[in-house]
């Protein structure tokens, strides 16, 4: 914690990923999977509560071990943390479903790549008790999940006239195709982007405090 | 005034970060074994459902399946691992334990990626009678097209596969042609829009047929003999 600077309640903590620093919609962090599996609403959600899985192990195991782990070896030592529970969570698909194991394909492994992971292993869970850490991880995972779903629900009402694979309007629908492909995943996230720096500015307009900060 | 240098934090010794690592990996390492374990029944047990239900839909009325390996050396029940040019396919059998056909999965490569797909060869009619999709990467609203449009899967009620002569090939090679010009029986029709996709189901289930169907055909008898009365083993009632 910053010296001077007043420790955030609980609340607070679980709350940063959801609005504060959302990892989609204010961090733009872990796009590789935010854009390329969120052709459906199923895919979106399974990835998101994928990330949130092992955003918890890791979270957890990083800040048992913090007081052990030499500074030398950190990174090495997360990243290893991290290819493990990524590990264990594309066993635990590939258990559930194997429709969604094959819809999800190679990126659940990419799973161990996603910054927000390594992200909150170094600057959260290293430096904070384990209840903290994990208050904060399930405020990112289910911040990243609402994220995901945002993106996915539109793309799949839009380029398949489906939500959930429930069709919403009927066979005279043309679906808008390009809401599936990779463009629409650009499009959509701009559009989302676009609403959410509307809100911060009217907040801001409206005297509270621009707080969050968006990074590249 | 002369600068403060930071203070250097101690160096931690070689035996405490090898230590830390050793520690890490053990325990990372008993995570991911136990969750292998724990989850290998319900992964196995998935695979099998899915390939159940993938040959059930291409051959109408099956209800047991049994795998098997063409080889040069003849046909053989599959255990382990295919051997080197070995072909692994799967028979069918209705309630009786009466041979209702072979499906055999073929791949070719498409627009985007590899298409993967399962067809059906009838004994009887010498035909190819059906057709899914087991795995494909192609545009949505495009290529995958293959899995849905009626037309394009009408081919596949019964698409010429009879062998040559010699029973060494295919009589007539098994190719997509653009729609609305088939005029063959071992013709399949392509979607509008979804050529490239159609030629590599086309390529794909042409290559396949024409490996296998020499090596099965001689050994037919085998797969309605001990294999249909056993038919039961490892399958879904």
């Amino acid at each position: 914690m910053i010296p001077g600077r007043q420790e955030p309640t609980r609340f607070e903590e679980f709350m940063e990923g959801i609005w504060k620093q959302n990892p989609v919609f204010v961090m733009v962090l872990g796009m590789c999977p935010a854009l390329a599996v969120t052709v459906s609403a199923v895919n979106a959600l399974a990835m998101g509560l994928a990330t949130t899985f092992v955003l918890l192990g890791s979270t957890l195991l990083v800040s048992l071990m913090r007081k052990w782990v030499p500074r030398e070896v950190r990174i090495a030592t997360y990243i290893v943390i991290i290819a493990t529970f990524v590990t264990v969570v594309d066993y635990l698909i590939a258990a559930i479903s194997l429709a969604l194991y094959e819809a999800l394909g190679a990126f659940i492994q990419l799973i161990v790549v996603n910054c927000i992971i390594l992200g909150r292993a170094e600057a959260h869970a290293s430096r904070n008790p384990p209840g903290r850490a994990l208050i904060n991880a399930t405020g990112m995972g289910i911040g990243f999940t609402i994220g995901l779903f945002a993106l996915g629900s539109v793309r799949e009402i839009l380029g398949a006239g489906k939500l959930f694979g429930v069709a919403l309007f009927g066979p005279e629908f043309q679906p808008w195709v390009i809401m599936v492909l990779p463009p629409g995943g650009f499009f959509v996230l701009g559009a989302w982007l676009l609403l959410f720096n509307w809100l911060k500015t009217r907040g801001a307009a409206s005297g509270k405090p621009a707080e969050a900060n968006v990074h590249a | 005034m002369t600068p403060v240098a930071a203070p250097v934090p101690p160096a931690t010794p070689s035996a405490a970060m090898i230590r830390t690592l050793a520690l890490v990996a053990t325990v990372c390492g008993v995570l991911i074994v136990t969750a292998y374990q724990g989850t290998l029944t319900a992964v196995t047990a998935n695979k099998r459902v899915a390939l159940e239900r993938a040959v059930f839909k291409v051959i109408p009325g099956a209800v047991t399946m049994r795998e098997f390996v063409a080889t040069s050396a003849g046909v053989v029940p599959a255990e382990g691992p295919t051997p080197a040019g070995g072909l692994r396919f799967h028979a069918a059998y209705d309630r009786a334990g009466a041979l209702l056909g072979v499906a055999a999965e073929a791949a070719a490569t498409g627009y985007a990626d590899v298409v993967r797909v399962l067809y059906a060869w009838s004994p009887e009619r010498q035909a190819i009678t059906g057709f899914g999709v087991i795995a494909h990467r192609e545009t949505p609203g495009i290529g995958d097209k293959i899995i849905t449009d009626a037309a394009f899967l009408k081919n596949f009620e019964a698409l010429d596969a009879s062998l040559s002569e010699d029973m060494k090939t295919l009589a007539n090679a098994i190719r997509a042609v653009p729609r609305g010009s088939k005029r063959n029986p071992w013709e399949i029709d392509a979607i509008a829009g979804a050529t490239v996709t159609c030629k590599a189901v086309g390529r794909g289930i042409n290559d396949s047929a024409s490996r296998m169907l020499p090596l099965l055909m001689p050994e037919l008898d085998k797969l309605r003999g001990d294999a249909g009365t056993a038919a039961g083993e490892g399958a879904t009632p």
